[in-house]
């Protein structure tokens, strides 16, 4: 489902030259439940912001469910992470305006769809997260586990094929964190959602089926 | 999509309560100026009492003569003369009114002076601009003819002559110690009226200038009253082809202007953008519109100012949106609409504040009898400069914020 080849990402300024990312192929299957793992600093999220289109390798290729995606317009690229891939983050990014319906639903909006149809598919996406008594609510008003569910809903609204998740329980204490994993195994079992998690917790990456560990940009596993 | 901008633009102003308030007064204090300027304009350009039929006339307010050589030049108004023995003689004109310039002249009341300023017309005058008379009616062709002393006045000399509101007609008004029967007394004419402001009208026949003076140019405005307005471009060909014929005043003015100009062409052809044959209605137009826009930069720069303070605060917003499918440019077009809806609200309220500062004007006479309205055009023209406002002060935050690399956007909260 992702395949990335020879990934090297380096982060350059007037001075001084970062190897972020060395030389990194890696293969995720369709239906596939990775974790990354590594120490602060090693490039886990720089490799799955990579792997998510949000930043551009140095070098490298990445083809996502068998599509070259170098050389992709920043058009292209938002319709293609709008359709493909949902992205949940440690600090939730909801968007505080906004009711948690509201916030479901935007992923939708950069698609055709209907107002009717967008609140149809958001509260479908909140009653599996288990909080279709939230939907009015605005984020403030949300614990961080309620808050990390509407991050999923709104990652699984619009049906992705991929989920990429950046330390989703990193915020929440080992309860929540077990209740988020839980939606999250629950989603790849029976939707077949490929997911690629990067996480701190080892009791969580060893839910999931496949462990890939990283040490200063390089793959040590 | 614009239901989703429209609940982020209202969650926007609702959160950082002085920022909304900067915007709010700058957006709607910089529109409230626009449009109390836009109305005063627009009274000034527009066809209004008495000059209700404006777009089938043509104005000619100006004889100028030049020489090529000596470069010296004589500017004016046309003299009744060319009117009679040139204008009127044109075939297409319905009508031809004529109206000299003002003579102040002196009224005694209760041995008080008063300065009554004094206008000559003929009698088509009475029939191309639609005077409203509160008793009594225009002199007629026979009284000019006959010279008779007799005069229409305005309201407001009536009632500073005779009292408020007592009947004038058929009664003498003295001035310059020239006792005029008073036929008809109309409502007043603002003074921004140019042409047809006067407390007091007299047959062209008591004129103390000499009516028969073959000179051409002289003190007099003419109106053209055409029988449809499809006759403009008749009209000027014929007006120009009468004026190639006439014998040039001596050889050191070898060059003469003069026009039957539209209202605008007349009045930008008073002021110093007219130049020969170009009224300056181009220049005009650009001049006010350089004004408009750096009258306009001042506050959009401010607003700009905020705008980008307020992105500031919504990184994490533009790195979701970013990673969820907007592209750039649907980002650029999220934060124009958003910056548009604010300018609208600030608009709303420019508009009640001018309304409230329109009616204060009105109330104040600072102007006499000038009213001043937000009608239709001037309501155009504000939503129009509002556009342009929110337009121009949301177009570089929106791309400055577009331009954000996702990944940078989201670490920023």
């Amino acid at each position: 489902m992702i395949h990335l080849e020879k990934i090297e990402k380096v982060y350059r300024t007037d001075t001084v030259e970062t190897l972020a990312l060395n030389s990194i192929s890696l293969n995720v299957a369709k239906g596939e439940f990775l974790s990354i793992m590594g120490p602060s600093g090693c490039g886990k999220s720089t490799l799955l912001n990579i792997m998510g289109l949000l930043d551009a390798p140095s070098k490298g290729e990445i083809k996502i469910d068998t599509q070259q995606t170098t050389g992709f317009s920043d058009k292209q690229l938002a319709q293609f992470r709008n359709k493909k891939i949902g992205f949940i983050f440690q600090s939730y990014h909801l968007i505080n305006d906004l009711k948690v319906l509201d916030n479901v639903e935007l992923p939708l909006l950069y698609r055709s769809s209907t107002a009717k149809q967008r609140k149809e598919l958001a509260t479908a996406a909140l009653a599996k997260v288990g909080l279709s008594n939230r939907v009015k609510h605005f984020p403030t008003q949300l614990s961080g586990g309620q808050k990390q569910r509407v991050a999923i809903a709104r990652a699984i609204v619009g049906e992705p094929e991929i989920i990429l998740a950046d330390e989703p329980t990193g915020n929440l204490d080992s309860a929540m964190g077990n209740e988020i994993m839980e939606i999250l195994i629950n989603l790849n079992r029976t939707e077949g959602t490929t997911i690629v998690m990067v996480t701190h917790d080892e009791q969580m990456a060893k839910k999931t089926h496949r462990l890939v560990r990283l040490f200063d940009g390089s793959q040590v596993q | 999509m614009l239901k989703n901008y429209f609940k982020i633009a209202i969650a926007v102003l609702k959160r950082r309560k002085f920022f909304t308030f900067i915007s709010l007064f700058g957006i709607s204090f910089t529109l409230t100026i626009v449009i109390v300027v836009a109305a005063l304009t627009d009274h000034v350009l527009s066809a209004g009492y008495p000059d209700t039929a404006r777009d089938r006339e043509l104005f000619v307010t100006r004889m100028k003569y030049k020489g090529s050589k000596s470069g010296s030049d004589i500017s004016a108004g046309p003299s009744f003369y060319f009117f009679e023995h040139y204008v009127s003689k044109l075939k297409t004109p319905e009508k031809l009114a004529l109206i000299s310039h003002n003579y102040a002249t002196s009224t005694y009341i209760n041995n008080k002076k008063m300065v009554t300023q004094l206008s000559y017309t003929n009698d088509q005058f009475w029939d191309v601009l639609q005077y409203q008379f509160l008793e009594g009616k225009p002199y007629t062709k026979q009284e000019i003819d006959n010279a008779e002393k007799v005069a229409v006045i305005s309201e407001s000399t009536r009632n500073n002559y005779f009292g408020n509101g007592v009947a004038a007609v058929g009664k003498y008004i003295e001035t310059d110690n020239i006792q005029y029967r008073i036929t008809g007394v109309v409502k007043n004419v603002p003074l921004s009226r140019e042409y047809f402001y006067a407390d007091m009208f007299a047959p062209y026949t008591l004129s103390k200038e000499d009516i028969h003076n073959t000179d051409l140019i002289g003190d007099y405005t003419g109106v053209l009253l055409l029988h449809s307005k499809d006759d403009i471009d008749k009209m000027k060909t014929e007006y120009n082809q009468m004026v190639a014929k006439i014998p040039m005043l001596s050889k050191d003015l070898d060059l003469r202007f003069t026009y039957a100009d539209s209202y605008l062409e007349a009045f930008t052809r008073g002021l110093p953008f007219g130049n020969g044959a170009d009224s300056g209605i181009g220049k005009f137009i650009l001049i006010i519109s350089i004004f408009f826009l750096l009258f306009l930069s001042l506050p959009t720069l401010n607003l700009v100012n905020i705008n980008i303070s307020r992105i500031m605060d919504r990184y994490s917003e533009i790195g979701v949106r970013k990673a969820f499918g907007a592209s750039s440019k649907t980002l650029v077009y999220q934060f124009i609409v958003e910056n548009l809806i604010i300018t609208f609200i600030g608009c709303l309220i420019g508009i009640m504040l001018s309304f409230i500062i329109i009616q204060v004007f009105n109330r104040s006479n600072i102007i006499p009898d000038m009213e001043l309205s937000i009608n239709f055009r001037v309501l155009l023209f504000s939503l129009f400069a509002c556009l342009v406002f929110g337009f121009l002060s949301g177009v570089f935050p929106a791309w400055r914020m577009s331009r954000m690399q996702v990944v940078s956007a989201l670490k920023a909260q």
